[in-house]
């Protein structure tokens, strides 16, 4: 298990782009936390370019690294091992490798800058934004046989949940804005991973006027430390549940 | 040492295996025959359980396959074509294998691997490899972990007459330490003379099973390729 997962580790390093993206990532950190003074609006404009940046690179990573990797995949189902545990390690893999990105490129500069809980925060929420994108994506390409198909469709979610689903919420709101939607909205930002994260980092860094009417719903609804929690939690279950259902598609799968 | 029954596979409404049953033993060496899209590697990759079959059970040594993926350890699988990570060497290839299984370099069959001088070309990555030098590399993999059942899906295409020749000897060989040995192939002077047992299928339907030596005297041919032609023909006019 260790050696497989270290070696699809090496091999997703191999191709460069992880190591491209950290560097992306660490670039755009460096040079907006030297342009301002304040380091926590530079946090704010980090946030900003890895909320859009980042579930879009999980996203595509994960796909098309799943589909270059299928004739190996097909290599260690003929050996004894279990497919649970194939997948598994792909998954380890990804997210050792994902997470490593997110460490060099956003964890080590805003620790120089800025280090803090709000710091902190960011590097967690993010990492695991990234890690539920990645199993989103997993989900997608173990139930499309296509390339073509799996990244366009990945591309596709990655526009919903970015920019489609935010628009859909303003669009319920002022429809039905006679009614009382507060809990109703609030039950609503649970599906959408990008919106989880991006609140959660907002109460961390309590900046109410940047908090969106979303954010300040949930502050006022659950307080700091409580909001907290039960983003951070949802978010995990957004991890947790697209793996386990890729996991039983993968089961079932015909190589 | 198998036992099939009653297994079919559809892929979407389209049927690819229908209601095949077989029994195989020990020290039978057999050839699936069939042409292309008669369903051979779906059934081969239902024993490896790549694919996951509609209905019907595959028993290896009276254990349910689909329960227990331990009996992968007595398997050798030679792939039509061996398709591999391209950022991989040769030589990482065999060292993954190794570990996946727990067994040392000197646990391992590696006459294949000599004779096919793979050493030669250890260090180079897969991805750079010819058709044949990846079939040679299946081939010394299949044979690695001194299977008690080889699976050989068109082991000589792409092969050079001599690899071809030893990779022959080596499958005569394993054949008579008493292995089971499944070859699928298109090319029936190669297996002619190594071949106990005949299966033919057609559109999924395993039409035919029997020992070389009765498909013999049925068809009335002394010719393995000449009996497999009436077998076709007959089921044609059928």
């Amino acid at each position: 298990m260790k050696k497989l997962i270290s070696y699809i580790f090496m091999d997703m390093l191999k191709s460069r782009i992880i190591i491209a993206y950290a560097l992306f990532l660490l670039m755009v950190s460096l040079v907006l936390f030297s342009l301002d003074d304040n380091p926590g609006k530079s946090l704010l404009s980090i946030l900003n370019i890895a909320i859009i940046v980042v579930p879009l690179v999980s996203m595509i990573f994960s796909t098309i690294h799943y589909y270059n990797s299928y004739e190996f995949l097909e290599l260690l189902l003929a050996q004894p091992m279990s497919r649970s545990a194939i997948l598994w390690c792909e998954f380890a893999a990804l997210c050792a490798a994902l997470t490593l990105a997110i460490l060099t490129g956003l964890g080590i500069p805003s620790l120089l800058y800025f280090p803090g809980t709000e710091s902190l925060w960011m590097i967690v929420s993010i990492s695991l934004l990234s890690l539920s994108c990645a199993a989103i994506a997993l989900l997608i390409s173990i139930r499309t046989r296509d390339k073509a198909r799996g990244i366009g469709i990945s591309l596709l979610v990655w526009f919903y949940f970015s920019l489609i689903f935010d628009g859909l919420i303003l669009l319920i709101l002022f429809s039905f804005s006679d009614y009382p939607l507060e809990k109703f909205t609030l039950a609503l930002i649970a599906l959408n991973p990008i919106d989880l994260s991006r609140v959660t980092i907002m109460l961390q860094l309590d900046i109410s006027a940047l908090m969106g009417y979303t954010g300040a719903l949930l502050k006022s609804f659950f307080g700091t430390a409580y909001g907290l929690a039960a983003t951070t939690f949802v978010l995990i279950l957004w991890i947790l549940v697209p793996f386990s259902l890729a996991l039983k598609s993968f089961r079932k799968k015909d190589m | 040492m198998i036992s099939i029954d009653a297994l079919s596979k559809k892929f979407g409404r389209v049927p690819a295996v229908r209601s095949v049953s077989l029994e195989l033993q020990q020290a039978q060496l057999l050839s699936l025959i069939g042409p292309n899209g008669s369903g051979k590697t779906t059934l081969i990759k239902c024993i490896l359980g790549l694919v996951v079959p509609t209905s019907g059970t595959i028993l290896f040594r009276g254990q349910n396959i689909q329960k227990d993926t331990h009996y992968r350890s007595f398997l050798g699988y030679m792939p039509q074509m061996g398709r591999f990570p391209d950022h991989m060497k040769v030589r990482q290839l065999f060292e993954l294998m190794r570990d996946l299984r727990k067994k040392n370099k000197s646990e391992t069959d590696t006459e294949i691997f000599e004779s096919f001088r793979i050493s030669d070309f250890e260090n180079k990555g897969l991805g750079e490899l010819s058709g044949g030098m990846r079939q040679k590399v299946s081939a010394a993999l299949a044979f690695l972990f001194h299977p008690d059942l080889l699976i050989l899906d068109e082991p000589t295409a792409g092969l050079d007459p001599i690899s071809s020749e030893i990779l022959k000897a080596k499958i005569l060989k394993e054949h008579q330490n008493g292995k089971l040995i499944i070859i699928t192939s298109h090319i029936l002077s190669d297996i002619e003379d190594i071949t106990t047992h005949v299966a033919y299928m057609q559109e999924g339907e395993m039409l035919h099973y029997s020992s070389v030596q009765e498909l013999h005297n049925i068809s009335g041919e002394n010719s393995l390729s000449r009996a497999i032609s009436f077998l076709m023909t007959r089921h044609q006019k059928n």
